[in-house]
């Protein structure tokens, strides 16, 4: 057994949770005053699978990324919760690298937990969905971002919080277009996930009318700035990598093991901007978010976490959130429950982002507007203006059901 | 209606019929750090007014002599004399205060603490924290009733409309509204109180007396996205047949028949419009609309929008006497 559900910090807390649950009968309205007190297990479920430091020295590092957000929010749960007899704990899981996922799986099912936070990569959150014990439970993807989840490998018991590689393509590909930038360099990292990106960045520029005028592809070790005189040797390997181009408008990059990325601005043979993973991204959740109260959860999240709040954290902390506003709203706790609930068209998350949020029933993704970012300024959000679907502008993002071979509930 | 005949409708208007009024508007510039004042008279500014940081709820003392004003970013809430517009005096409000509402008698302030998910009672006679009264995640919203018994309170993530007994300062009754509930406003008869939910979209209108919503209220603006209509502030005629809602980025304010909650008139003002007030005599609405830095100017008696002034940066609240 190599799981630690419910550390020494997680037990503090689920005890300071149920006793703040129990306090909270003497505030409770009339309507739910004869109703048994509902407690609410979520289980947040990663693996410490390493990861590359950033390479600016300026990015935060982040050892509990995604988690802190997922407490965040059932602070938030908790805090309505008092007022309907409905409490929130949360146990904290994380296992080692490659570690057995199926125990941990098993440790949380014989702890009662329905409801699965899971920081995965694909291959893995594939895995927990065929367990056994994960057959009645709801697991909240809030890490692969991979688009087979969303078409052939979508799962019944699986929630995708977190936006796919196609939404953040479109995301940024609909907004080039918009500043009428359609011809693209795209440059991609040696690896699965940048391949990955880029694979979306093609499909988008299908999608939208961009031009991909030459790919190119980077295949090593950048060097270190970090070492004496190493910026002199990445401007020149930048510089090198980026001549002899056709003429383009924007450089687009795709290295999410951020290995070269960061070293793209300012390097370039041409002054063009740069784009994709690095540059002006497409992301969930930005520091410099501040619009639709943003502030306000911005503020939450540095005042409890002491950092501000990554895109996986938000992503756990909209999970989280789900689960709470569907509890609110049935006055049930269980996941048939929620799941229908969730489904249906009632269901509406408030996440700061100007629109209540909804499901795609066919893919369970959720739809979500997605921010373009600077590194410290929000440029932009997509869907952009002009960008028009049938059923909601936010369709617009990613595979859209005709795409797709996935239905899940039809 | 184009703005620019709205600007000739509000020529036209003051050639025929001058607004005979000496009422006066303060505007609060969420992101200017000031407050623009209007004469209604001559429906200028007259005077912009450095304040603490982030100015957002305003209001006024029952007199009428001093404005109070959440600086949110200051945590603190700023006394400003109405006539000389000097800073009198700073009340304490717990950290960042955003809205507020004062007790008919004008001695206590209810304020909305963003941050803490709180309700402070401050005592304006001393400047002292009377109580503290935990209430849901983003509390903002804020009414109180006409006989000042009841106080509501919004919490924006708990998606609630807390009724608070302010005889004990205790939440007596939770009401589950629709997503992101901003403002809470009592009808004049106090029977009845409204509450806005930003992101639901809807207004539900809660019977005091037995605290359930006897009515939702949603909108349809011809041409809009439905997330795009986003009920914020309200506003109620004191004969208490009329309501008015601003619906945000919508860029426009519902004109609501209370009797029968139907929709009269959807008004075409400023941009991204958030909070309203209407002149003591009720013959004229203000409108902040944040994002075209200006004020709307409605005429209450035949739904026209006949003028904008322009002031500060973001405006956000606005009260007149």
């Amino acid at each position: 057994m190599t799981g630690k559900v419910a550390l020494p910090t997680s037990l503090a807390r689920l005890i300071v949770y149920l006793t703040f649950g129990a306090a909270s009968v003497f505030a409770a309205p009339a309507t739910t005053a004869d109703a048994d007190p509902l407690v609410v297990k979520i289980g947040y479920l990663g693996e410490a699978v390493p990861e590359r430091e950033p390479l600016s020295l300026v990015e935060v590092v982040a050892p509990d990324k995604g988690v802190a957000g997922a407490k965040l929010a059932i602070d938030d749960n908790n805090t309505t919760g008092r007022f309907l007899k409905q409490s929130y704990v949360l146990s904290e899981t994380i296992i080692p690298d490659k570690g057995d996922l199926h125990q941990a799986a098993r440790d949380l099912s014989a702890a009662g937990v329905k409801f699965v936070v899971a920081a995965l990569t694909a291959d893995r959150l594939l895995e927990l969905a065929a367990f056994p014990e994960m057959q009645d439970a709801l697991i909240f993807n809030i890490k692969a971002q991979d688009d087979g989840l969303r078409l052939a490998d979508c799962r019944a018991n699986v929630f995708n919080i977190i936006p796919s590689r196609a939404m953040k393509a479109d995301a940024l590909a609909q907004y080039l277009i918009s500043k009428q930038w359609p011809r693209w360099v795209l440059i991609s990292g040696a690896l699965p996930p940048d391949k990955a990106f880029a694979d979306a960045v093609r499909r988008a520029a299908k999608r939208f009318g961009g031009d991909i005028v030459e790919e190119r592809t980077y295949e090593f070790e950048a060097g270190s700035r970090r070492a004496d005189t190493g910026q002199q040797q990445i401007r020149k390997q930048m510089t090198d990598l980026t001549q002899r181009l056709p003429e383009y408008d924007v450089m687009i990059v795709a290295d999410e093991s951020e290995v070269f990325g960061e070293y793209l601005p300012y390097r370039t043979w041409s002054p063009r901007p740069v784009v994709g993973t690095q540059g002006l991204v497409p992301t969930a959740w930005h520091r410099s978010q501040e619009q639709w109260g943003g502030t306000q959860l911005q503020r939450r999240f540095t005042k409890a976490a002491g950092r501000w709040m990554l895109e996986e954290d938000y992503a756990a902390w909209m999970a989280v959130r789900t689960i709470g506003e569907s509890v609110t709203r049935v006055a049930k706790g269980d996941p048939e429950s929620l799941r229908q609930f969730m489904l249906s068209d009632t269901f509406q998350l408030g996440a700061f982002k100007g629109q209540g949020l909804t499901f795609r029933k066919w893919d369970q993704q959720l739809r979500e507007p997605i921010l373009l970012a600077s590194p410290t300024m929000l440029v932009s959000v997509s869907p952009q203006e002009g960008f028009l679907h049938q059923r909601t502008p936010l369709d617009t993002l990613g595979y859209d059901e005709p795409d797709s071979q996935c239905r899940l509930n039809p | 209606m184009n703005r620019l005949s709205a600007y000739a409708i509000a020529l036209l208007t003051l050639v025929m019929a001058p607004p005979a009024m000496a009422y006066t508007a303060y505007v609060s510039n969420e992101k200017g750090n000031t407050i623009s004042v209007i004469d209604l008279t001559t429906m200028e500014v007259t005077a912009t007014v450095p304040v603490g940081e982030r100015p957002r709820g305003i209001t006024l003392s029952v007199d009428g002599k001093h404005i109070y004003i959440c600086t949110s970013d200051a945590d603190h809430i700023e006394v400003f004399d109405a006539d000389s517009l000097t800073l009198l005096r700073t009340l304490p409000s717990g950290p960042d205060p955003e809205l507020f509402a004062l007790a008919p008698d004008g001695k206590l302030l209810y304020v909305a603490n963003e941050d803490n998910n709180m309700v402070t009672v401050v005592d304006v006679g001393p400047g002292a924290v009377a109580a503290e009264i935990p209430v849901g995640t983003e509390p903002e919203g804020m009414g109180v009733s006409p006989d000042g018994k009841w106080l509501v309170s919004t919490s924006e993530t708990t998606s609630m409309a807390h009724f608070i007994d302010t005889a004990t300062f205790e939440v007596v009754d939770s009401v589950l509204v629709d997503a992101r509930p901003r403002f809470a406003a009592f009808t004049p008869d106090g029977s009845q109180v409204w509450v806005s939910s930003e992101i639901g979209g809807t207004i539900s209108v809660i019977d005091v007396a037995s605290r359930k919503i006897v009515q939702k209220i949603a909108f349809e603006v011809q041409g809009l996205r439905k997330e795009s209509i986003q009920p914020v502030g309200i506003s109620i005629t004191p004969d208490g047949k009329t309501a008015f809602v601003a619906l945000g980025p919508a860029n426009r304010v519902a004109a609501i028949d209370v009797g029968s909650f139907a929709v009269k008139e959807y008004l075409l003002v400023g941009q991204r419009v958030w909070q309203l007030d209407l002149t003591p005599d009720a013959k004229f609405l203000l409108t902040t609309n944040g994002e075209s830095n200006d004020v709307s100017v409605i005429d209450v008696d035949a739904l026209k929008v006949i003028k904008s002034i322009p002031v500060g940066e973001l405006p956000w609240g606005v009260v007149i006497r």
